[in-house]
């Protein structure tokens, strides 16, 4: 797609405080990470990676964090297209509404849905009664609480490339004619679809992390409601080394995403 | 003009006498006290009760699980004082030479059941444990709260239908007071600290385990005297009379 192509400005001699700043910034992010390299039991590796606790744990995050991301999906993108092209009162409130998750701590999080969806909940009690259904100590508890916490991504990064994007395309393909379904999947969806490839793995990385609100809102029970993240905390107090095995399977599996993505998707950002 | 903040020169002064160890004069600055979950609420007033009496010393209270607790002694984060809700984690830092002199048990306490207000789900003891029908926590395995209440129920030959292991015996009693969880084994004083948020089920004597409480001044304390006088303070009679007052008891 040409017009998303960005010229090139060639490279010029960096001011050499800038260069010291950015490797002193740099170092924030390598320091912890050589920390856990430093502390991993290469020999116990793969007796650790077979048992039963992390395999259940790796299994239990790949199906939050992607069940998390498919609904940010199927609901964060309407929500990110009202909010970029629909006027109404209030609009900046619910803005905020939707940015809160990202700044507030997790436990926070975890515990106001509790108080919502748990079995005594403003909402869990009648759909409980109804329908049966108990999210807190379940896998849907799970997908629930990572959704919460990983949805506003995926709204933020949509929601910006709408209000960026150059709507004469869309204008066009009205003017010729097409309906505006056909507009929003052959004018609209393809142009922002670097956005929204983003804003998907950010939503599925911030997922695959998650720990405090599904701690607190879903429990921890290996098999039905432990992460990978809960594996960690809980071996830390007693197996340190599977903590450190685990620990860096989570690091490996983030990093090999969002590089392998990045190159692929967000040259265009 | 009368500033409560001491100038640069007399804070190094102080901070060279007490690492010259000058022995005898009152203890000062700053003592921080690593302290177990479940005394929460009781070191809290051992706290204030210790300041008033050395006004000279600031205790500072870092609670958590103890064995979390544990494992930041023996990456060196600094402290002064450890209180354990068990003699394992206490043994592991004493074994990793991270503590000065020996421990002393200065508190017992009592496994019970907490159930939620008006017992809806009807569990009278142990036994209900296995039941998958209702809603079960566990502290984690690891935890001094779930490693006696598996013993509890072991002993009992109940193998519990667990629906959450929670990392800490505070983050377990929060559910059963939220009403999320019908049953979860805690300390008799943390039912205690609810104020009637949840109901206790006393276990009979002969399933009960009595937890006991270690406390140690640490080898790398930065502030030795006032951990040996904090350590002292607990042990002494008005700290043994403020134990009890949680539900706690002697040793």
């Amino acid at each position: 797609m040409s017009h998303l192509k960005k010229r090139r400005v060639a490279p010029g001699r960096p001011p050499p405080f800038l260069v010291v700043l950015a490797c002193l910034g740099l170092v924030v992010f390598v320091v912890p990470l050589a920390g856990l390299l430093a502390r991993v039991p290469w020999s116990q590796m793969p007796r650790i990676l077979a048992s039963d606790v992390v395999g259940d744990a790796l299994r239990l995050s790949l199906v939050a964090s992607l069940s998390a991301t498919a609904i940010a999906l199927v609901l964060g993108v309407p929500l990110a297209w009202v909010l970029a092209r629909v006027e109404f009162p209030g609009r900046s409130v619910v803005r905020g509404l939707i940015t809160l998750p990202l700044v507030l701590p997790p436990v926070v999080g975890g515990a106001a849905l509790l108080f919502a969806l748990g079995r005594r909940g403003l909402v869990g009690e009648p759909l409980g009664e109804l329908t049966g259904l108990l999210l807190p100590f379940s896998t849907w508890g799970v997908v629930v609480a990572t959704t919460f916490v990983a949805m506003p991504f995926l709204v933020i990064t949509v929601e910006g490339a709408l209000r960026n994007m150059d709507r004469r395309f869309e204008g066009a393909a009205e003017t010729l004619g097409a309906s505006r379904w056909t507009v929003m999947r052959r004018v609209t969806l393809p142009m922002i679809a670097p956005s929204l490839i983003a804003g998907l793995v950010l939503t599925w990385a911030r997922a695959f992390g998650e720990f405090g609100a599904t701690v607190t809102f879903a429990g921890n029970l290996q098999g039905r409601t432990q992460t990978l993240p809960l594996a960690v905390f809980v071996a830390l107090e007693s197996e340190r080394d599977t903590a450190v095995a685990i620990s860096l399977v989570m690091v490996v599996i983030s990093l090999a995403v969002l590089i392998a993505l990045r190159d692929r998707w967000w040259r265009a950002l | 003009m009368t500033r409560s903040r001491l100038s640069p020169t007399v804070a190094v002064v102080l901070v060279l006498a007490a690492c010259g160890g000058a022995g005898a004069e009152t203890p000062s600055r700053e003592v921080l006290v690593s302290a177990a979950a479940s005394l929460t609420d009781a070191f809290a007033e051992m706290k204030t009760a210790f300041e008033t009496a050395n006004p000279d010393v600031d205790v500072v209270l870092n609670l958590g699980p103890s064995s979390g607790l544990r494992e930041q002694i023996l990456e060196g984060a600094p402290a002064d004082v450890f209180a354990s809700a068990n003699t394992s984690n206490m043994d592991r830092v004493i074994e990793a030479g991270e503590v000065e002199g020996e421990a002393a048990v200065f508190a017992t306490n009592l496994l019970q059941i907490a159930v939620r207000v008006g017992n809806p789900a009807v569990v009278t003891g142990l036994e209900d444990f296995d039941r998958d029908e209702i809603l079960i926590g566990l502290c984690g395995e690891d935890v001094p709260c779930g490693e006696f209440a598996r013993r509890a129920l072991a002993d009992a030959g109940v193998t519990p239908a667990v629906d959450t292991n929670e990392p800490d015996v505070r983050a377990l009693l929060t559910k059963v007071e939220a009403g999320e969880l019908d049953a979860a084994i805690v300390y008799v004083t943390d039912v205690a600290s609810t104020d009637g948020g949840v109901e206790g089920v006393d276990l009979p004597a002969d399933q009960n385990v009595v937890a006991e409480y270690p406390i140690a001044v640490l080898a790398n304390a930065p502030n030795p005297e006032a951990a040996a006088a904090f350590v002292d303070f607990v042990l002494s009679d008005q700290g043994q009379a403020i134990l009890t007052g949680y539900g706690f008891s002697s040793p």
